[in-house]
């Protein structure tokens, strides 16, 4: 259900050497694989394929003329990727509450969430198209249905883990239903919650540049940028904008992370319980 | 104190001829009756599978009987599972608490009615901890005060104490013991262990294995406050060895 991570000491020097080390020495092995097909591998005219590292930073990042567009078009995913996810969250919870209060209303809805799931986003753009325009709202739309079925699923067996003894007890106290929600069943949740966030978090900002690629018009976000360098051979600035929508995923998700362990740290046991 | 708790029927539990057979045909119990009177304290031993769970969640009304009948002071039951049973989110006041809270005693009051029941079972320091920093002893201690809390004039024990090692369980029987004292309630307790049984209880019954029959009763008549000492007298592992004797024979 939830990832497994070993107790986190406040570092100590030593911790935290050991900690970035490994991934320092592997990157440094990638960007040197990187050197070797842009020098060696590439003849000069074949170089625009895959550009240097070095050049990438400095056309893409250090010139703000190239990087100013992607940061701004990186912002205009974001809130796409945000509105969607907000979205996915509202519409998920409700339907993960209403199907943990009846055995039929799960029953009826999840065959549907489960098709939905399945359907190739390719296949339904010109639907999407059809009933949302090509803006902004299509781009969200994709999002919401990306992101929206691992909140549901983790919510809804979030909601089903809350330990039988403690229903048995409210049972036996003469809970109602909200209070057992409320008291129970909503809090037993939020581990599993937090996972199914985590994961939809990540694919709101695929969504959102996937809905780029579709959905250019307006507002467009990182997709269309990568659209555009990617048509002109600009090497250097596709690669920094792949580079800062990884930075983008990779911060989505520490975030959640961080507000998970800020919610439920205390209590939650990460590690493997000991019973 | 507390008169209202002795008035007739007020505490008490009755069993009359409750059978229970479940929806797959099982038939965990026959034939039951039993009583549980205000200042007695009653354990049931008997082979695992026995339906004695079975007999705790008729007496609270979590399950009803097939046959028979079960009557019992089910205002505030005070209830104590097999596992703590702990709301890992809440600390260990907050799980005290709970009880009360859902009665709608107000803030003030049942924080300090919680205080008192940690203090009670000896966990008092450990308020703000939650479960996962708690041993299993200790958890089974919270578990233990927040039943007590209500001040239940039943207490329903569902083998407590089983997942917990020799001498916690030891410590923690002494400690039952103790409350069973000083609270004054009308205990049903489920065990498979023997010595519990006899160190804790007024009157021990024996349970034959499946369908769950009461087949013998020991009435216990050592003095209270009981001794941990107790445990090393003649007469105690001479009773013990009744009561196994007994079990064993229901066995086959």
């Amino acid at each position: 259900m939830t990832g497994r991570s070993t107790i986190q000491r406040p570092g100590t020097v030593r911790n935290l050497i050991e900690r970035l080390l490994p991934p320092i020495v592997l990157g440094s092995g990638f960007a040197g694989i990187w050197y070797l097909i842009s020098y060696g591998v590439l003849e000069p005219r074949r170089r625009f394929l895959l550009r240097p590292p070095h050049e990438v930073v400095q056309v893409g990042f250090l010139d703000w003329d190239n990087f100013s567009p992607i940061l701004s078009s990186l912002w205009s995913s974001t809130k796409v990727a945000m509105i969607g996810l907000a979205i996915a969250i509202c519409i998920g919870f409700v339907l993960a509450i209403l199907m943990s209060q009846a055995k039929l209303v799960e029953r009826a809805i999840f065959p549907f969430m489960v098709t939905l799931q399945a359907i190739p986003i390719l296949a339904i753009v010109p639907l999407i198209s059809f009933w949302f325009g090509t803006g902004q709202r299509s781009r969200v739309v994709v999002c919401v249905i990306i992101s929206l079925f691992p909140i549901i699923v983790n919510t809804l067996f979030g909601l089903q883990s809350a330990d039988r003894g403690l229903h048995d007890l409210l049972t036996l106290h003469h809970a109602g239903r909200v209070t057992r929600m409320r008291k129970l069943m909503f809090p037993s949740a939020l581990p599993a919650v937090f996972a199914g966030l985590r994961i939809s978090a990540g694919l709101s900002v695929i969504g959102a540049i996937v809905g780029d690629f579709f959905f250019g018009k307006g507002d467009a976000g990182i997709g269309q940028l990568l659209r555009k360098h990617a048509s002109q051979l600009a090497g250097e600035e596709l690669l920094a904008a792949v580079i800062m929508s990884s930075v983008l995923g990779v911060t989505v998700f520490l975030f959640f992370g961080w507000l998970q362990q800020r919610a439920i740290g205390r209590w939650h046991e990460t590690t493997t319980g000991v019973n | 104190m507390e008169l209202n708790r002795m008035g007739p029927g007020m505490g008490s539990l009755a069993f009359e001829k409750t059978g229970m057979v479940f929806p797959d045909g099982t038939e965990a119990l026959q034939d039951v009756s039993f009583t549980v009177d205000q200042g007695e304290f009653v354990t049931v031993v008997g082979p695992s599978g026995c339906g004695k769970s079975t007999l705790l969640k008729m007496a609270s009304g979590l399950l009803e009987p097939t046959s028979g009948s079960v009557s019992a002071d089910r205002d505030q039951l005070g209830y104590v599972f097999q596992d703590p049973t702990l709301m890992d989110w809440r600390t260990v006041q907050g799980n005290v608490e709970l009880l009360a809270e859902l009665h709608g005693v107000e803030s003030q009051e049942s924080e300090r009615i919680a205080i008192e029941a940690i203090k009670l079972v000896g966990l008092s320091g450990f308020e703000g901890h939650y479960p996962k920093a708690l041993s299993g002893g200790m958890k089974m201690r919270c578990s233990l005060a927040r039943s007590l809390t209500l001040k239940p004039p039943v207490f329903l024990f569902d083998e407590p104490f089983a997942a917990v090692d020799e001498i916690t369980r030891e410590h923690l029987n002494d400690e039952t013991q103790r409350l069973f004292q000083s609270e004054g309630f009308a205990g049903l307790f489920i065990t498979h262990s023997i010595s519990e049984a006899v160190f804790l209880s007024t009157r021990v019954l024996v349970m034959s294995a499946r369908p769950g029959r009461i087949v013998e009763e020991f009435n216990i008549s050592f003095d209270y406050p009981r001794r941990p000492e107790l445990r090393f007298d003649p007469s105690f592992a001479e009773l013990c060895g009744e009561v196994s004797l007994k079990l064993r024979g229901s066995h086959s």
